[in-house]
């Protein structure tokens, strides 16, 4: 065979995989919101859930998943951030480090539903939250600290050594020229992975059935106090997300319209995981343009 | 006279590796000073010991004695970000920072606690005005500094070092990565700055080095070979290696 043939052979093989790829992803995204778009409006998005007879929302399950979502980013970023920062501008090449790092992948490697279930076992039963979403909030935690610290850690790592010598020949410390240049330098991207991570936490469900725990008590949405017990911002109330309530109302759901608010719901969801996925193009893009081109 | 720098029997190790081999040199106020020689000659290492660069590198012990106006600079009371800001540094790759050319020249100064904004507008100013690049970048001093060509970049950078009002700039190849006409820019910036600071460069280009520098320093093998007046060096150097480098003849 000649080489332009095998060549050519090649590239349509590639072409036809990519191809088939891009299909698969339309067809499904086409498929659930399609089938979802119909169920959607605003009484849908806001009212709270009905157990047995139609007409029921999502209002409660959403608010849920972006309460914690936001809780999640607010433990895990903090950690992510000091991890990352001491594997990338710290750690030695020793034993201990890639100890650490074994660890990080073992952790990213684990089932959430194992997760689950450990963060039922830890902070369900043993530290007394209950079924809560601070109890999924640090289940989430760990599922998301491993990815979040290697987005952080490989961020960092793209900023060139130049910026560290120029911080430390202006006289700066190590730790000065971390915080004053490299994490701004490297803020773009961090918060493409941020972003990103919080796609996947927004469409957890296996690690947050045994933690937050599957009931969505109504909410009283004029009451802020996070100490009242029907309080959307009370953390220790139980709290079904939208990819729980999903599971659930397909495995056991008998109101009449079951299958129109799983339909919706599932439509919600994956609108809301690729606007996530838009929204990390497009602010890493902005600051991107913005550090660079003034 | 007591000189500004001296370097006394300096010796580098990494780790096995001896790369300079008792570095007698010292540099008097004013005036610039050209380090040439072939790669791996070790003048870029020798740079980087006189404002302590090479501490971050693992595995390198320096014996010897620096002394920056009589002070042993690897004392343990030397005080490392003082250290710096006395010697400043530019780099081969023009390396601003991912803000605005301002907060790039004012970094120095604002980190080390400087909050009087009349004052360091007036600092930025006279230091792009002395790197030669104020007439190009004053109508966007907010704009970020990576949007510059690099040879603008690089004079930022060099302003950068100038703000912090430096005793000693060393720069280790600041032409090499930049086109002719922003390598002249730079030269004739620091053939301005010559009569005020005190310049040590590491340069590969010898007609560079015979253009701007007073005082040129020929490093081979971690050895300084020769060092005299550039005109001596470059007209009729006293030592045969240094005249096969100069000629062409090797390196």
């Amino acid at each position: 065979m000649n080489p332009k043939l095998s060549n050519r052979i090649a590239i349509s093989i590639l072409y036809v995989i990519a191809s088939t790829i891009v299909v698969i992803l339309a067809a499904l995204l086409g498929f659930i919101i399609i089938s979802g778009l119909p169920a959607i409006n605003w009484h849908f998005l806001t009212s709270p859930a009905r157990a047995f007879t139609a007409g029921g929302g999502i209002g409660i399950q959403l608010f849920n998943s972006f309460y914690l979502l936001i809780l999640t980013m607010i433990i895990s970023f903090p950690i992510a951030l000091g991890a990352g920062i001491y594997l990338n501008e710290y750690a030695k090449q020793n034993w201990v480090t890639s100890l650490v790092r074994t660890a990080i992948e073992i952790l990213s490697s684990l089932p959430s539903v194992v997760v689950g279930l450990f963060g039922f076992l830890i902070f369900v039963v043993q530290f007394g939250f209950g079924f809560s979403i601070l109890s999924g909030a640090f289940a989430l935690t760990f599922f998301n600290l491993p990815l979040l610290t290697r987005s952080i850690e490989e961020a960092l790592a793209a900023v060139p050594n130049e910026q560290r010598e120029g911080g430390l020949a202006l006289g700066l410390s190590k730790w000065e020229t971390v915080i004053h240049i490299i994490v701004p330098a490297a803020l773009p991207t961090i918060l493409t992975g941020v972003i990103l991570s919080a796609g996947r936490i927004f469409g957890e469900a296996a690690a947050l059935i045994f933690t937050a725990g599957q009931s969505a008590p109504a909410l009283n949405f004029t009451d802020w106090n996070p100490f009242n017990i029907s309080s959307p911002l009370n953390p220790m109330r139980p709290a079904e997300t939208l990819a729980v309530h999903i599971w659930k109302i397909n495995s056991e759901g008998i109101m009449p319209d079951a299958k129109a608010i799983s339909s919706g719901a599932s439509a919600v969801l994956v609108i809301s995981v690729l606007g996530f996925n838009l929204l990390a193009r497009f602010v890493g893009h902005r600051l991107f343009k913005r550090f660079t081109a003034g | 006279m007591t000189k500004l720098l001296e370097t006394r029997d300096l010796h580098v190790y990494y780790g096995q590796n001896e790369a300079l081999k008792g570095i007698d040199l010292s540099f008097d106020e004013g005036g610039i000073t050209a380090l040439i020689g072939p790669s791996g000659s070790s003048k870029s290492t020798y740079l980087r010991t006189l404002n302590r660069m090479n501490d971050l590198i693992p595995n390198v012990t320096i014996t010897g004695e620096i002394t920056f106006r009589d002070q042993d600079i690897y004392a343990p009371q030397t005080d490392l970000v003082t250290l710096r800001k006395e010697i400043g540094m530019v780099f081969q790759q023009p390396n601003p920072f991912p803000f605005s050319i301002y907060d790039n020249v004012a970094f120095g100064l604002k980190l080390a606690g400087e909050k009087n904004r009349e004052y360091l507008d007036q600092v930025v100013e006279t230091s792009l005005k002395q790197a030669a690049v104020w007439d190009e970048v004053k109508d966007h001093l907010h704009e970020s500094a990576l949007s510059l060509s690099g040879g603008q970049q690089q004079r930022v950078c060099i302003a950068r070092v100038l703000a912090v009002s430096p005793q000693i700039i060393l720069l280790d190849e600041p032409t090499s990565a930049l086109d002719p006409i922003s390598s002249s820019q730079i030269e004739s910036t620091l053939l301005k700055l010559r009569t005020d600071y005190t310049i040590i460069t590491v340069t590969h280009n010898l007609q560079q080095a015979s253009r701007i520098s007073d005082r040129t320093a020929f490093f081979m093998n971690g050895e300084v070979i020769e060092v005299d007046d550039t005109k001596k060096i470059f007209m009729n150097p006293a030592r045969k290696e240094t005249e096969d480098y100069i000629s062409g003849r090797f390196g």
